[in-house]
């Protein structure tokens, strides 16, 4: 992680939906470097398909031409086993309806990707607890989803996102279901995060907030990259944001 | 904390463990009591009932070949057929058909129940995927969860009919019965009972877990189309 290698390199990926006889492009040909340590916003409107890029980048979803590397791996090549491995230790997710297992505790949440990584169970019970304790949530270890409020689900899910180290945190618009307040805080967790642990951060969000802490902005409308801005040029540019 | 956790595995592996698999598998059955009360629900029926009939003709069996006279009439005065000597005692075909439905029935109410759960729990399996799970993964736990729900519902309703079976016995054909019954066969028909019970519940577990495990996360997160 010294010098700034690309971790995420996306080339000419589109993507197609076959919605009966029609067939609907998606994403029109992105390409885009993302260099670890990152801190990287998807901006988009709705329906752009920031979602359909994100299953992309995270392996979830493949590509209908075009290719994504992680770490200069190609992962259209992995096999079942290897796609596993990459979701469960390279990659964290973070989403939009926060996706806390419901009948886990929030302990048992942040450790099940421990689990499936196989690091013995005390080991991920004491990793747990401090990963609830970087995100605010040491006394709650024991609650459960329903018991917790959609701000402290999603620092339980940001727990889980880290719990193996990942290289990148995927979040899918992580403040959209929280109220402003709530939001900034799980921005500032989020700058924080991306700061202290290297971790590269790529979010797509509506949240205007979110410019303020990234280094750089990808618009993407359309299903195609508008304009990528750095922070320097974001100041410049946030002020016809809002005259848009 | 900044330390990369070393696997002790070899490469690029996920496990799940058999014991967290049994854990995880439990906790879901007793958060989801309900659900699992229903589901088991037409098992304990359909297993009391293949009890009873069961144990019911282990008891008119042993009459059968004893020499308590009395209750030998009883049985006839019962309208139960005394097969002749040597010959075992038999469902009739009815009783087959009859007990043959029943399981059948049971069969499909686990699917329909077991497809709803799936249906349920499209999310769980999907944020399940995205941390690294396996579709062996998700196919043990549904296997381990049914087969823990077949173990107790069939638990309970073998005992259940085998209960019903002995009371209705004592007073159709009198307490001098109870020296003839061997509890050993009696304790034989509840446990081929409840070996049927988890066969039953893991048979109409199968294709709903599969199901489940073979949904790519995108479209578990996705919801419900
Ligand atoms: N599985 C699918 N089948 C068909 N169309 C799809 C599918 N997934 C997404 N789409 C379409 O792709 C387009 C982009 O969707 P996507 O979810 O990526 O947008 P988004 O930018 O994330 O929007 P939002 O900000 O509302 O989350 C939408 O028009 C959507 O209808
Ligand atoms: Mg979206």
């Amino acid at each position: 992680m010294n010098q700034p290698a690309s971790i995420v390199r996306i080339s000419g990926v589109i993507k197609d939906f076959t919605m009966g006889k029609t067939i609907v492009q998606v994403l029109k040909g992105i390409d885009l470097e993302i260099k670890a340590g990152e801190y990287v916003s998807i901006m988009g409107p709705s329906g752009s398909g920031k979602t359909t890029l994100f299953n992309m980048i995270g392996g979830l979803d493949k590509p209908s031409a075009g290719s994504v590397f992680i770490d200069e791996i190609d992962i259209s090549q992995l096999d079942a086993y290897e796609l596993a491995w990459l979701r469960c230790r390279k990659i964290g997710y973070i989403f939009q309806t926060f996706n806390i297992i419901q009948v886990m505790t929030a302990l048992e949440n942040v450790t099940l990707p421990m689990v499936f990584a196989g690091i013995p169970d005390d080991e991920a019970r004491e990793r747990g607890m401090e990963l609830l304790d970087i995100v605010g949530l040491k006394k709650r270890f024991l609650h459960k989803p329903f018991e917790l409020s959609g701000g402290q689900q999603q620092r339980v899910a940001i727990a889980r996102a880290l719990a193996n180290d990942p290289a990148i945190i995927l979040a899918d618009e992580p403040t959209g279901n929280l109220d402003l307040a709530t939001g900034e805080e799980i921005i500032t967790l989020l700058k924080m995060l991306s700061r202290d642990k290297e971790v590269t951060i790529i979010s797509a969000t509506h949240d205007l907030k979110m410019l303020n802490v990234s280094d750089r902005v990808i618009w993407i409308s359309d299903g195609k990259i508008e304009k990528i801005e750095k922070r320097e040029e974001l100041s410049i540019s946030l002020g016809q944001i809002g005259d848009k | 904390m900044q330390g990369k956790i070393k696997p002790n595995l070899p490469q690029k592996q996920v496990v799940l463990p058999f014991k967290k698999s049994v854990e995880i598998a439990v906790k879901s059955i007793k958060s989801r009591f309900f659900r699992t009360l229903i589901t088991t629900m037409s098992l304990i029926l359909a297993i009391s009932f293949y009890a009873y009939i069961k144990v019911n003709l282990d008891i008119i069996s042993s009459i059968t070949v004893s020499n308590d006279k009395a209750a030998i009439q009883r049985l006839s005065l019962q309208g139960i057929e005394i097969p002749g000597e040597g010959r075992a005692m038999e469902l009739s075909p009815q009783e087959r058909w009859i007990l043959f439905l029943s399981l059948l029935v049971c069969v499909v109410g686990i699917v329909n129940t077991q497809l709803m759960a799936v249906a349920d729990r499209f999310r769980e399996i999907g944020t399940m995927k995205c941390l690294g799970a396996l579709d062996r993964f998700i196919l043990r736990l549904f296997l381990i969860e049914a087969a823990l729900q077949g173990l107790i519902g069939s638990a309970l309703g073998g005992a259940a009919g085998a209960l019903i079976a002995c009371l209705g016995a004592l007073v159709k054909y009198g307490s001098s019965i109870a020296g003839l019954v061997s509890l050993n066969q009696i304790l034989t028909s509840v446990f081929s009972a409840v070996v049927l019970g988890c066969l039953l519940s893991i048979i109409g577990v199968l294709y709903p877990a599969l199901l489940a495990a073979k949904m790519q996360p995108v479209e578990a997160m996705r919801g419900r189309d």
